[in-house]
């Protein structure tokens, strides 16, 4: 049962993330994702704070508000104070992080987060992390029910959003020409982004966000040209890498998290190497059939 | 030199459009009439994309106003349409030919529709009509430029509109394959639409174009072809920047003063 | 009070190693991140700081030994290969620079902490040295690992130095730079190197999250003090330093503190400074212009209200009320006061009787602005085949802007002449 609950998490998580990441890389953000799922620390232990324990809302509240707060810290830097992107990233998302840790560090008393779950997360303790009703009724891990909630949630805005995404990421000007609210969509996509991130944060850390909203699709994008298969490889994925990453870990007695992004690393490079047309074998093999028949 | 026009269907009123309070286009002002197929000639930096992505709404003015049909842009969006520079996006998008056409149809749609029989059955036309039904699946990393750009073209049609205003949509296209194209916008214009071009090749603006309008930071020139393009409207649009204009500008930028004070 | 006399007067060895620490490490990473910055490449200095990681805990596992050099070595290799494999996924597949960057960094990092759990379990007592490579602990700084730091620093700036020509070329244009025969290659490895040696040892005071701000943030605050790139690294290894300085000043007062992240906080405290009110650059710089170049303006449009007020009735210096003026102008009362009051201290005009009249100078200075008016609506309509009822506009803005240099210009082009488009009289002066 621990290992189901595991996975499922972990499944969760992958599919909430690599549905937006894939957007994100599509659109060259990638690090806004990785900025963002760092710069929510501190609204995590205000609302902690405020709140006096883990209620998933205030959390989610006050995460969710430093995630967006990061996006418009960089927009604001790199349109009026004419900073570019990559720097604005860098300077935001360290700054928020480091007022997090500190924040951790003079209410250490008060506060039931450490750095190292901030990082990597606690997935281990999601079986244990129960939902008791007021009867005393289990209902089964907490974080299964937020997590699922948000994976609705961001399944519904990928599908309703589906097509304006998907054009207002592939062509910009175009989707601007034709009428889409293209600044309002990018805000709605960095908000879902920060929900996300929020909600897994607690259970997986941050090094696993990244990992899940980056590295499936990447992976996703290599092997496919169909935007829409490449959301359902991502999805596989995901799935694939909770799966075997528990099994990684169980097997070496280490962390869950660290297994699976490694486990992840494997993936995408066998995808790397070994695709077909787009892998560099294929690539190899092509460029020397041409050679030789020349 | 500018023409004076009766019911036009553009009509762009001392517009001036700036980056970072620096103008890039000066006091435009010029109206085209019904039906016809205008190419705007400038050099490189003169400001064409500029002109068309203002007259799209996709960056803002900062002075003057555009009127389509007699109307703002977002009454009439549906019957504009719009083809972007080539290198204006990103080819290794995971998209096939089809569903780059198809986005076309999406300004119709609002946002819980989705296509449907009837808007694949126009985006296949389209396709057919630039000469690209072969390659409906292809992934649009694997199309030479020219088929590219023949995509875009196609999408622009998908479209449906009265208006249409193409961003360089011979660059890198086969002579014959120019043709073909010129002959579908030909067909178009006989239908009453009006299409806006913006186009390189001088050689080729006579047969082309039966407007021209000559820009390079400011308009030198609107109106028949037979009349402004001519030896001396060309010399002084490609003649270089207007020095003036160019110092003018940096002071406008380095002191963030708006080119119209408010 | 005590605090601040004990700190800074570095009596104690202790506070003697964390403070020149971290100074060694800021100012090192700041010098390097200039670098990187204008190259483009800031985040880069992200994904070394992740991928050092497995270096490290690979070294300890194989060494057992918590030593520094050890440590280094393998940092230095995981945090290398990551840049290498960032660039080689970029050229060989159609994935780009921020995903692969996103990707190694995450892959890297989560190997390390698979690593690091080996550690634990193997139950080495010396092991908890190792997180310090994660959060950062510049106040266990010892003074061995002080020699091994300050070595890497020195050797850092004494390469940067040497090689500052050739850096600074190949970050601001790699094109040119290949044209002019430079070995941009091998630069470019150099760099990466360097950003490397930065990581490696900034590290250790801040952690793997961090780092990214030690090499960043300074270098994007010196960017706004300066355009010239030799005062922007001695800048940015300025604010480095003074992160560094004030980070080991309040974990010295309150020793629950962490260092690293207060050094961010500083250096981002600074950037933050920088950004608003840098000279020229800030965003206080630009608002005040703002309100200079309004307050000119609407001074310069109060004197051409006398001005045309003069040309109607001929005379130029007939005393005017506030109403006419306000007549011939768009403003409201009050600014049109405080513009009478500010034209009169400049001494262009003068007050008698409730009424204001303009001064000699007052008369040249108008005489000027609509000089420069007629003489822009001339430009608008002959060069720009602007019609003369559409220029007026435009004109009302040139007017205020334009240089003793174009003015010259401009009549030079236009021949000298005496009337504007509308047939009215473009003042001699
Ligand atoms: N995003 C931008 N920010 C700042 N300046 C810009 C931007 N885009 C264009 N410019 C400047 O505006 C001017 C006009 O550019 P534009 O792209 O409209 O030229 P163009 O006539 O389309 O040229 P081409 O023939 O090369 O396509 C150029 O000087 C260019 O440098
Ligand atoms: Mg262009």
């Amino acid at each position: 049962m621990i290992a189901f609950w595991i996975i499922l998490t972990g499944s969760l998580v992958a599919i909430s993330c690599g549905l937006l990441g894939s957007f994100l890389i599509l659109r060259k953000m990638s690090m806004i994702g990785d900025a963002i799922s760092h710069a929510v620390l501190p609204g995590i232990v205000i609302a902690f704070l405020l709140s006096g324990n883990r209620e998933p809302l205030s959390m989610l509240l006050g995460a969710g508000f430093f995630g967006l707060l990061s996006t418009f810290i960089i927009e604001y830097l790199h349109q009026k104070a004419k900073l570019q992107t990559d720097a604005a990233i860098g300077v935001t998302f360290t700054l928020l992080f480091a007022v997090g840790i500190i924040l951790i560090s003079v209410f250490t008393g008060k506060v039931d987060i450490d750095q190292d779950c901030v990082l990597y997360g606690e997935i281990a303790y999601v079986p244990i992390d129960l939902w008791i009703l007021d009867d005393g009724t289990i209902m089964g891990p907490r974080p299964i029910y937020i997590l699922s909630t948000v994976l609705v949630l961001i399944v519904l805005f990928i599908t309703i959003g589906y097509k304006h995404l998907k054009i207002g990421t592939f062509d910009p000007a175009f989707a601007t020409a034709i009428g889409i609210p293209t600044v309002l969509w990018h805000y709605l996509l960095m908000g879902a982004v920060s929900i996300t991130t929020v909600a897994s944060f607690e259970s997986v850390g941050s090094i696993l966000v990244v990992a899940f909203l980056i590295g499936p699709p990447a992976t996703a994008y290599l092997l496919t040209d169909d935007l829409k298969k490449m959301l359902i490889i991502t999805c596989i994925l995901g799935v694939l890498i909770s799966f075997f990453g528990y099994w990684l870990a169980y097997w070496l007695n280490a962390s869950i998290a660290g297994c699976m992004t490694v486990l992840l690393g494997v993936f995408f490079t066998i995808v790397f190497i070994f695709a077909p047309n787009t892998g560099i074998l294929a690539k190899k093999l092509k460029s020397n059939k041409n050679a030789i028949s020349i | 030199m500018k023409e004076d026009i009766v019911d036009p269907v553009l009509e762009i009123h001392d517009l001036t459009v700036s980056y970072s309070r620096k103008p890039v286009l000066w006091d435009i002002d010029f109206s085209l009439p019904k039906g016809c197929i205008a190419g705007i000639i400038g050099p490189n930096g003169a400001g064409k994309s500029t002109l068309i992505k203002t007259i799209m709404g996709v960056i803002p003015s900062s002075s003057g106003y555009i009127k389509i049909f007699d109307q703002t842009l977002n009454a009439v969006r549906s019957r504009v349409s719009y083809v972007p520079q080539r290198e204006s996006v990103d080819w290794d998008f995971p998209a096939s030919v089809l569903d780059v056409v198809l986005m076309g149809r999406y300004g119709k749609l609002g946002l819980f529709k989705n296509t449907n029989k009837q808007d694949k059955r126009i985006a296949l036309e389209c396709l057919e009509k630039v000469g690209l039904q072969d390659y409906t699946k292809r992934q649009i990393s694997q199309l030479s430029g020219g088929q590219q750009q023949r995509v875009f073209l196609a999408r622009a049609l998908a479209q449906e509109a009265d208006l249409y205003l193409m961003d360089e949509p011979f660059a890198g296209v086969d002579a014959a394959t120019e043709k073909a194209i010129i002959e579908i916008l030909r067909e178009m214009a006989n239908k009453n639409k009006t299409i806006i071009v913006v186009h390189h090749d001088l050689q080729s603006v006579v047969n082309y174009f039966d407007w021209v309008i000559l820009i390079n930071m400011r308009l030198v020139a609107s109106g028949p072809t037979q009349k402004v393009f001519n030896n001396k409207l060309i010399q002084e649009a490609y003649g270089g920047k207007l020095t003036l204009l160019t110092e003018i500008g940096n002071i406008l930028e380095e002191r963030q003063i708006p080119p119209r004070e408010k | 009070m005590d605090d601040l006399v004990t700190f800074f007067s570095f009596s104690d060895p202790n506070i003697r190693y964390v403070v020149f620490g971290s100074i060694l490490l800021a100012a090192s990473s700041a010098i390097v991140g200039c670098f990187t910055l204008l190259k483009k490449k800031a985040l880069v200095g992200d994904a070394v700081a992740h991928s050092v990681l497995p270096g490290v805990c690979a070294a300890f596992l194989f060494t057992g030994t918590k030593n520094i050099s050890f440590l280094i070595c393998g940092a230095f290799f995981t945090g290398w290969m990551s840049l290498l494999l960032i660039d080689y996924i970029v050229a060989h597949s159609k994935i780009k620079k921020d995903t692969a960057i996103g990707l190694v960094l995450s892959v890297f990092f989560g190997a390390g902490i698979v690593l690091l759990t080996f550690i634990q379990q193997s139950g080495n007592s010396s092991q908890s040295g190792l997180d310090s490579f994660i959060f950062g602990k510049a106040a266990a700084l010892v003074g061995t690992d002080l020699v091994t730091f300050g070595v890497i620093a020195i050797i850092l700036l004494v390469i940067v130095s040497v090689f500052f020509k050739e850096l600074t070329l190949v970050a601001f244009d790699e094109n040119f730079a290949k044209s002019l025969g430079f070995p941009v290659k091998s630069l470019d490895m150099l760099l990466t190197t360097l950003t490397v040696l930065a990581v490696v040892t900034g590290i250790t005071a801040v952690g793997v999250v961090l780092m990214a701000a030690m090499l960043i943030t300074p270098g994007a605050a010196a960017r706004y003090w300066t355009d010239n790139i030799r005062k922007m690294v001695i800048i940015a290894a300025i604010f480095g330093a003074l992160s560094g300085i004030l980070g080991a000043y309040i974990s010295y007062v309150a020793p629950s503190m962490p260092t690293g992240p207060w050094m961010v906080v500083t250096s981002s405290f600074i950037a933050v400074i920088s950004f608003f009110c840098a000279p020229k650059k800030g965003i206080f710089a630009k608002w005040v212009r703002n309100n200079v170049n309004k307050t000119t303006m609407r001074d310069e449009n109060t004197l051409k209200a006398f001005y045309h007020l003069g040309e109607r009735d001929e005379d130029f210096e007939l005393p005017r009320s506030m109403a006419t003026l306000a007549d011939k102008q768009r403003i409201g009362e009050k600014q049109l006061k405080k513009s009478l009051i500010s034209l009169c201290s400049k001494g262009l005009i003068k007050e008698t009787e409730e009424k204001w009249i303009l001064t000699k100078t007052g008369v040249q200075d108008a005489a000027r602005i609509i000089k420069l008016h007629r003489l822009w609506e001339l430009y608008l309509t002959n060069y720009m085949h602007i019609a003369p009822d559409h220029v007026h506009d435009d004109a009302e803005t040139i007017e205020h802007i334009i240089t003793p240099e174009i003015e010259n210009e401009l009549e030079h082009l236009l021949g000298y002449p005496s009337d504007d488009p509308h047939k009215q009289k473009i003042p001699r002066l």
